[in-house]
């Protein structure tokens, strides 16, 4: 039994949050600070014929205005992104120069003050113009459009075969939009000259500090050691915070270095949504082949992927996509392509999901077609297809009883009883035909998601312990907490491993500088990988108290037990040392370092890059969701009612905490599936503020009921797997099945929005 | 072209002050850039995300819509001051802290004060009314199951004990 793991302990670092005192990156304030704001491009593609920066600069209060030439190293950085365009605009979001000046209202008037002058090119602004062959192209220095390394493929078995045994064959083509994170807190962040060495030091609403630094110091042509990046409170960052304050990082350090005054820039709203990542749109053609029976044969789909104008992530995506790009089916056949293409637009990034969303939308809205058209209910085609233990994955990893568990079938099965989907289903197609113009409708979805990054990248992670004199703990990890609860969960870890409990335990934002490099928080690794470096430091630790302890009590190592603050000799339980004993002990008396740092790396997994077969992930999470709506047929309203959702993850460290991943996870579904569209026409962006971009507020919120189902997966840190992604991906293609079956319409587009409800399609393209 | 700035007379967390303030800034940026008082915070600045909520004069309001020439003489409350002298929790922290209501913690404060102004006028609201009462305050990480478990549990807490603290 666990005496903290597995348990609904309060957060952390909440009393600063409901108190108000905890500091975001627009709170804070350095004396003597500069006010920094961008100059944007006015055009989606054009050429910088030249830029007239000397009225902005003559603006009393004004101290500097940078463009592309005052960057002392590359300008470049990893994406292509520029930090500030030099030649040519690519896309509306490119900033050309920024002002600084000694308040925001002199920036802001000054940024006005800068003068451009453009020459106004054509532009590819969607996935069909960049697809043709000779279009005209982003990024001149490749021949087409389709991003490097972003082509992802699976080749298993063989799908001629596996068409020609088929009985039905359905093609279809789903298509997503852009969405924005919507993390309530826009970017902001703060970088201070280092007042003791050339260098500088970053704050702000930071999701992956390495790569600011790794990108930061090359912009300014410094070491990766002369950039420390800290991480403030974050407001939310589902993926989001990333490119767009890698851009204000390095904007606002070149200011800083050349001033030798602190930076400081915040976005606005619309600054937010001008400049910041995306999800990536999608559209994926499928052909689907099964005989009969319901058994799939066959899967063939190419996908393309609409990256924007600078794309750091495309690759990264089209990898998960190319797994997920079958489902949780096991299909003898299958062929994939995925491919990423550049357009002069805002840019995809990664955003909760990743690409998951996407081809679960694709691939659960076509198997409720295929059971249609095999007249079979859509849980009994899922039953029949769905992984269990011991089957074979499209990649070809084997799904072991026990190992890697694969309760999908026991788990829809499960729902389906619960919600009376059957019945319901049922009631609700003969009501179709009725007079009353609101219908209900009933979906069902599964999936199933590899933890962490897996072979996608290096997934490495780290986490620093230190326990001081007072017997008081210091957690550093290399992963960031942006409110999912990660930190928590890892205190946790900690206070269980060494026996003591939670109080004794302070959290220290992630900085560059005391822990190192764990690469991205991203991917649902923050208990997987990050949890288990905790571990790793956590039990390191507990060897030296150990160790200093055997000596105290005179055993044997092996016989000593840390519990409930005390470490003592199993055998003799008697004579008790407090844990701040033997701390003082170690420290004071040997002077044995209670420091250690975990390293963990989860892999390496690897796929062929012929037939993208392979051992993918560690290891994978579950879940199924049912949705029930109400939709009004002569509005095209959806109200959606209810969700039903049941997740397979391991152990939940903290089930109060996964929960709330899973709540906040599903709300954002119903957003992405009903509400939600970054609208951009030939390259300009039309959703500029949140009164045009609808997300859910309480009144949208439908009742929810999620299920955690546990097992003993031996990978995660106690068993623990990946929680934070998986809530968003079920909800999307559960909505478009329920719609369907209270309407007889099937929508293929997202968001299933007013005019796609009523006239089945959309007007546009 | 600079404005003359006016003499602004508020009540904030039971302080009363006296500031120099431009008629057309923010109240919103007086609470922040005058007062310090970072806990309202600004997701939008068009009256949408609800991040920026205050309660003035008993009611809660957006203060990136309102100027400070709007707010004179009035009185304010803002995350700061839901606090007792001594650090007491209000029953509306301590069960958003029980509950798991707060993930990010941005849109907290303003979420907590729009709760403070409904259960002030409605001691026992169902889950409707709370949904209601919090719908111009955006929450994108939690979904708002458990900040409405939390305004219940407050509510409940208030009744069984009665408020010590502000509010
Ligand atoms: S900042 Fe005031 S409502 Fe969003
Ligand atoms: S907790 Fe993050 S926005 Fe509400």
């Amino acid at each position: 039994m666990y005496k903290i793991v597995n348990k609904s302990v309060e957060r952390i670092d909440v009393y600063e949050k409901v108190t108000g005192k905890a500091k975001y990156g627009a709170d804070l304030n350095c004396g003597s600070q500069l006010y920094a704001k961008t100059v944007y491009s006015r055009y989606p593609h054009a050429k910088i014929l030249k830029i007239d920066t000397k009225e902005a600069e003559g603006l009393e209060g004004v101290i500097m205005v940078i463009t592309a030439k005052d960057v002392p190293g590359n300008n470049i950085m990893f994406g292509k992104f520029p930090v500030l365009a030099q030649n040519e605009v690519k896309y509306i979001g490119d900033g050309v120069a920024v002002v600084a000046a000694e308040s925001k209202e002199i920036a802001e008037k000054a940024a006005k003050l800068v003068r451009v002058e453009y020459e106004e090119l054509p532009g590819v602004f969607d996935l069909e113009e960049a697809k043709v062959e000779n279009s005209k192209r982003v990024h001149s220095e490749i021949e087409n459009n389709f991003i490097e390394h972003s082509h992802h493929l699976l080749r298993s078995g063989d799908v001629e075969k596996g068409f020609k045994e088929a009985e039905v064959i359905l093609e279809r083509t789903y298509r997503t939009q852009f969405v924005d994170q919507a993390y309530i807190e826009p970017e902001a962040v703060i970088v201070l000259p280092d007042p003791y060495k050339i260098g500088v030091e970053i704050h702000g609403s930071i999701q992956n500090p390495y790569t600011i630094r790794e990108n930061v110091a090359t912009v300014l042509g410094l070491k990766i050691n002369q950039v420390r990046v800290i991480q403030s409170t974050i407001g939310g960052s589902f993926g989001g915070k990333d490119e767009s304050v890698m851009l204000m990082a390095a904007r606002c350090a070149v200011i800083a270095l050349k001033t030798g005054r602190p930076v400081k820039m915040v976005l606005t709203r619309e600054e937010s949504f001008l400049e910041s990542s995306k999800r990536h749109p999608f559209q994926a053609n499928y052909k689907i082949g099964a005989k009969k029976d319901g058994s799939i044969v066959a899967v063939e789909n190419k996908v393309y992927v609409q990256g924007g104008a600078y794309n750091n992530k495309a690759s990264f995506a089209n990898w998960r996509a190319s797994i997920h790009a079958a489902g949780p089916y096991t299909i003898p056949h299958i062929k994939t392509d995925i491919y990423g293409l550049y357009t002069h637009t805002i840019y995809g990034g990664a955003y909760r999901g990743f690409s998951a969303p996407q081809m679960v939308f694709a691939t659960e809205s076509l198997i409720d077609e295929l059971a249609e058209e095999l007249k079979m209910s859509p849980q009994e085609i899922r039953l029949k297809n769905c992984l269990k233990p011991g089957d074979e994955m499209g990649t070809g990893q084997i799904l072991l009883p026990g190992k890697i568990p694969a309760p999908l079938e026991k788990m829809i099965r499960e729902i389906c009883r619960k919600t009376d989907f059957e019945s319901k289903r049922k009631k609700y197609i003969q009501e179709r035909e009725g007079f009353n113009p609101l219908k209900k409708g009933i979906g069902l979805s599964c999936t199933f998601r590899g933890a962490g990054l897996g072979g996608e990248g290096i997934d490495t992670a780290s986490a620093t312990v230190t326990i001081d004199i007072d017997g008081s703990i210091l957690i550093q990890s290399g992963l960031v907490e942006m409110g999912q609860g990660m930190r928590t969960a890892h205190a946790q870890i900690v206070a269980e491993v060494l026996g003591v409990s939670l109080d004794r335990i302070t959290f220290g934002n992630t900085d560059t500088a005391v822990t190192m490099d764990s690469g991205a928080t991203v991917a649902s690794r923050g208990i997987l990988a990050g949890g288990n470096a905790m571990l790793i430091a956590a039990t390191e630790l507990l060897q030296r108290l150990h160790q200093q302890a055997s000596i105290m009590l005179n055993c044997n190592i092996e016989n000593l037990i840390s519990e409930n603050e005390f470490i003592f000799n199993k055998s003799k339980p008697d004579k008790k040392l407090t844990f701040e004993e033997v701390v003082k002990e170690c420290l004071k008396g040997q002077g044995l370092s209670l420091s250690a740092q975990g390293w963990y790396n989860p892999g390496p997994e690897k796929l062929s890059p012929e037939t993208g077969r392979g051992k993918a992930y560690p290891t994978y999470s579950y879940g199924t969701a049912v949705a029930e709506l109400r939709v009004d047929v002569q509005t095209g309203k959806i109200n959606v009612e209810k969700i039903t959702a049941a997740y397979e993850i391991g152990k939940a460290i903290n089930p109060q905490i996964a929960k709330s991943q899973f709540y906040g996870g599903i709300l954002q579904g119903v957003g992405y599936a009903i509400m939600e569209e970054m609208r951009t026409k030939d390259g300009y962006l039309k959703t500029k503020n949140f009164d045009d971009f609808l997300i859910p507020s309480s009144a949208d919120m439908p009742e929810m009921e999620v299920t955690i189902y546990e097992s003993d997966d031996p990978v995660g840190p106690f068993g623990a797997k990946s929680v934070g992604e998986l809530g968003i991906e079920l909800i999307a293609p559960a909505l478009a099945n329920a719609l369907y079956n209270a309407t007889g319409k099937r929508i293929r587009e997202l968001p299933l929005n007013l005019e796609r409800v009523l006239l089945g399609k959309t007007l546009k393209k | 072209m600079v404005t003359k700035k006016i003499e602004l007379n508020i009540k904030v967390n039971n302080k009363d002050y006296k500031l120099l303030v431009s008629p057309n800034k923010r109240l919103l940026d007086v609470l922040r850039e005058d007062l310090g008082l970072n806990g309202v915070k600004e997701g939008c600045g068009i009256g949408e995300c609800g991040a920026c909520t205050i309660v003035m004069n008993g009611k809660n309001i957006c203060s990136c819509m309102v100027l400070a020439g709007q707010a004179e003489g009035a009185e304010i409350i803002t995350i700061e001051g839901l606090t007792g002298p001594e650090g007491e929790l209000h029953p509306l922290q301590e069960a958003f802290m029980e509950t798991g209501a707060v993930q990010c913690g941005f849109c907290t404060p303003g979420m907590i004060l729009s709760s403070l102004v409904l259960l002030r006028n409605n001691p026992s609201p169902t889950k409707e009314e709370i949904r209601a009462a919090i719908s111009g305050n955006f929450c994108r990480c939690t979904g708002y199951q458990q900040i409405i478990e939390a305004v219940q549990l407050a509510a409940e807490k208030m009744r069984k004990g009665g408020v010590k603290v502000n509010g």
